[in-house]
């Protein structure tokens, strides 16, 4: 029974934690600890349970409120909410829900000195709770809410620490995504107005039988709003404000957090376009915008001063290779080439390497920060002959972000290449440069940091809570790297088929 | 530091007091009837504490307990995700409650009628849980924002 309601739980169990976590906060430090922890690790098990199912064939389909949870609509469509927990969908939650987890380990002896426990971890609760709502949604107004949650606790979680000018990039953040809010709204209720349903499936089976000039329209303002979330060219210029800004743990997890807008993007533009002519412009349209943002991202990167602005730079690099493998899979999918969805395979393999490489190198320089206790990472030098963990911790993250051949980055990225350089050689070089370019910026950092004469000032040790953190993650990388066949077969296969075959979707809903 | 205003608008302020809560209290309960509901009960019943703020000026504010606000906010949040909880027998947010004859559990008749408020199950519960929510969560905030304007204006003389 609690299994049949396992992606309402995996919502709505943090979502209880975070409002629970005012009262179990007034017991004492430790049992608040351990009520964040237990929350996200129960959500993250059912998350994982969920995509066991969910790679093996059994998609879970979950109506909120009804009688019966799995869906029984006799010709008519679902009016409830609806949770859907397909193989892409629960890999992008799983994607989330870990982020979160991490960042709330990792930040037990970050916040200690900090004193201010129960507000940040209410907020990383409901931002979880968010994420994965976003993911599994089936429901366009639903979608709205959980884009409003994402995007308030995020923004409360990029002020929490009240250092200098985050509040401009706070403001700036919430400003850019109310703006997308409202174009998501306004791209719904046009949806609303022409068929008067909010459910995605049952649109999209309507979508597919008579696409109109209205409909287009409303999946070019949903995308628009999409686009703006996980920070691609045209709207990539919040990006690197906030990261700079914002504590590198939370950081780590608005990666995540854009992450989910691009699946979301490519949900309802696989589900609304895949049989009709605009899948191709589409497509190229936002393969172009991926293209152009390894571009900007990595040449804007080569000049800054600022390590977490230039990792932020970098990461909307990286946000475009997804894009750009994803776009050019929808682009391609009416003529049903291979490559088409290889491309799709590479972009969701790239888009868990992208959590990781990013998430782990932001998480290595708040360590820095946290060792050293300076406010400007770039002032430290030295600090391999101090702490060579965390120098063999960046080393993997800069070699992963840039494509070297033993990890993740290079098992995700020679897919795309290949895949996208049947479709367009030219997509594809400007990849390989922007990933080469990246090597350079990131060796120069590292030698920056970590080599040179050793570092004179006084460091403390590294709590294991971190080492922890960063050793899951590394390790992941690791596997990933090293086992990227493997990984593809049992987990992106699954995934990059549920993501294009949208027959499978709307036939679950309905 | 604003001023206080006149005895005029301090009284008509507290004779205003008990319309306000009484319209508050009557939108979050009738939230399943007619239109409204427990947000903009609990917003209609904060703006009382907008409305004392102009009328007893920003000394007033430090009167506000935040404690038992923040006591009453939690409180709120935690009992909507808990009747959510509780309609995991069938499954989640389901009204167990509707049609049981207990706690807001009348059967509706069938036909036109003048709107039963013993009916809706868990939906009146998830008002009052949402109302009680929406009034501590803004008079926190409304206080805050008013004396953050008061400072800025101080920051530039």
């Amino acid at each position: 029974m609690i299994l049949e309601n396992a992606p309402a739980l995996a919502i709505g169990i943090p979502l209880f934690a975070a409002f629970a976590v005012f009262f179990i906060g007034k017991i004492g430090k430790r049992a608040m600890k351990a009520w964040v922890v237990a929350g996200l690790l129960a959500a993250e098990i059912f998350v994982i349970w969920l995509t066991m199912d969910a790679v093996s064939g059994i998609s879970h389909f979950y109506a909120v409120g009804a009688r019966f949870p799995s869906i029984i609509s006799p010709g008519g469509f679902p009016i409830r909410i609806v949770l859907a927990a397909d193989a892409a969908s629960t890999l992008v939650a799983l994607v989330a829900m870990s982020a979160c987890l991490l960042a709330a380990l990792f930040s037990f002896s970050f916040l200690k000195e900090k004193n201010a426990g129960e507000k940040f971890y209410s907020l990383l609760l409901l931002l979880s709770a968010g994420l994965v709502g976003l993911s599994f949604t089936g429901d366009f107004f639903t979608m709205f809410v959980f884009l409003e949650v994402v995007s308030i606790s995020s923004a409360g979680l990029i002020a929490f620490f009240r250092e200098e000018e985050s509040f401009e990039a706070t403001f700036k953040y919430l400003v850019l995504s109310s703006i997308g809010a409202l174009l998501l709204l306004f791209g719904v209720g046009m949806f609303y107005g022409k068929y008067g349903l909010l459910n995605i499936g049952a649109i999209a089976a309507l979508v597919a039988v008579e696409a109109s000039f209205i409909d287009f329209a409303a999946v070019a303002l949903i995308a628009s709003a999409l686009l703006l979330k996980c920070g691609s060219f045209p709207v990539h210029m919040w990006k690197p404000d906030v990261y700079q800004k914002a504590s590198g743990i939370v950081s780590a997890v608005l990666v995540a957090s854009g992450l989910v807008g691009i699946y979301v993007l490519f949900r309802i533009l696989f589900l609304m376009l895949a049989n009709t002519p605009l899948s191709a412009m589409i497509g190229w349209v936002i393969a172009i915008f991926g293209t152009i943002s390894i571009f900007i991202g990595v040449t804007m990167a080569l000049k800054q001063n600022s390590l977490k602005r230039l990792v932020g730079y970098a990461a909307v690099a990286e946000t475009g290779f997804v894009l750009l493998a994803l776009g050019t899979g929808l682009a391609a999918i009416t003529t049903r080439d291979i490559f088409s969805f290889k491309a799709v395979v590479g972009g969701m393999f790239q888009l868990v390497n992208d959590a990781l490489n990013i998430g782990l190198l932001f998480l290595v320089i708040a360590a820095v920060a946290f060792v050293t206790k300076k406010k400007k990472v770039g002032e430290v030098n030295g600090l391999a002959h101090k702490s060579p963990v965390l120098a063999v911790l960046f080393l993997i993250g800069l070699l992963a972000i840039s494509g070297m051949p033993p990890l993740n980055g290079f098992a995700s990225k020679i897919i795309i290449y290949e895949s996208v350089y049947m479709a367009s050689p030219v997509f594809s070089i400007v990849g390989i440069l922007g990933s080469i370019m990246l090597l350079a910026i990131f060796v120069k950092v590292f030698v920056a940091i970590f080599l040179g004469p050793p570092y004179k000032g006084k460091i403390e040790p590294l709590p294991k809570s971190m080492l922890l953190v960063m050793g899951i993650i590394a390790f992941f990388i690791l596997f990933l790297g090293l086992f990227p066949k493997q990984a593809i077969e049992f987990v992106f296969l699954p995934a990059a088929n549920a993501l294009v075959n949208s027959q499978a979707y709307i036939g679950g809903i309905l | 530091m604003s001023k206080e205003m006149s005895p005029i608008v301090k009284n008509v302020a507290c004779v205003l007091a008990i319309p306000i809560i009484i319209f508050g209290l009557y939108i979050i309960l009738h939230g399943h009837l007619t239109p409204g509901g427990g947000f903009p009960g609990g917003a209609i019943m904060a703006s009382l504490v907008a409305l004392f703020l102009i009328a007893f000026g920003t000394g007033w504010a430090k009167k506000i307990n935040k404690g038992i606000l923040s006591w009453g906010e939690s409180i709120g949040l935690a009992l909507f995700g808990l009747l959510a909880f509780l309609g995991l027998g069938t499954s989640f947010f389901n009204n167990f409650l509707a049609n049981s004859n207990s706690l807001f559990g009348m059967s509706i008749p069938f036909g036109p009628n003048q709107g039963f408020l013993w009916t809706g199950g868990t939906i009146p519960l998830m008002n009052i849980a949402v109302g009680l929510e929406v009034f501590a969560a803004l008079s926190i905030i409304i206080p805050i924002m008013f004396s953050s304007d008061e400072s800025s204006k101080e920051g530039k003389k």
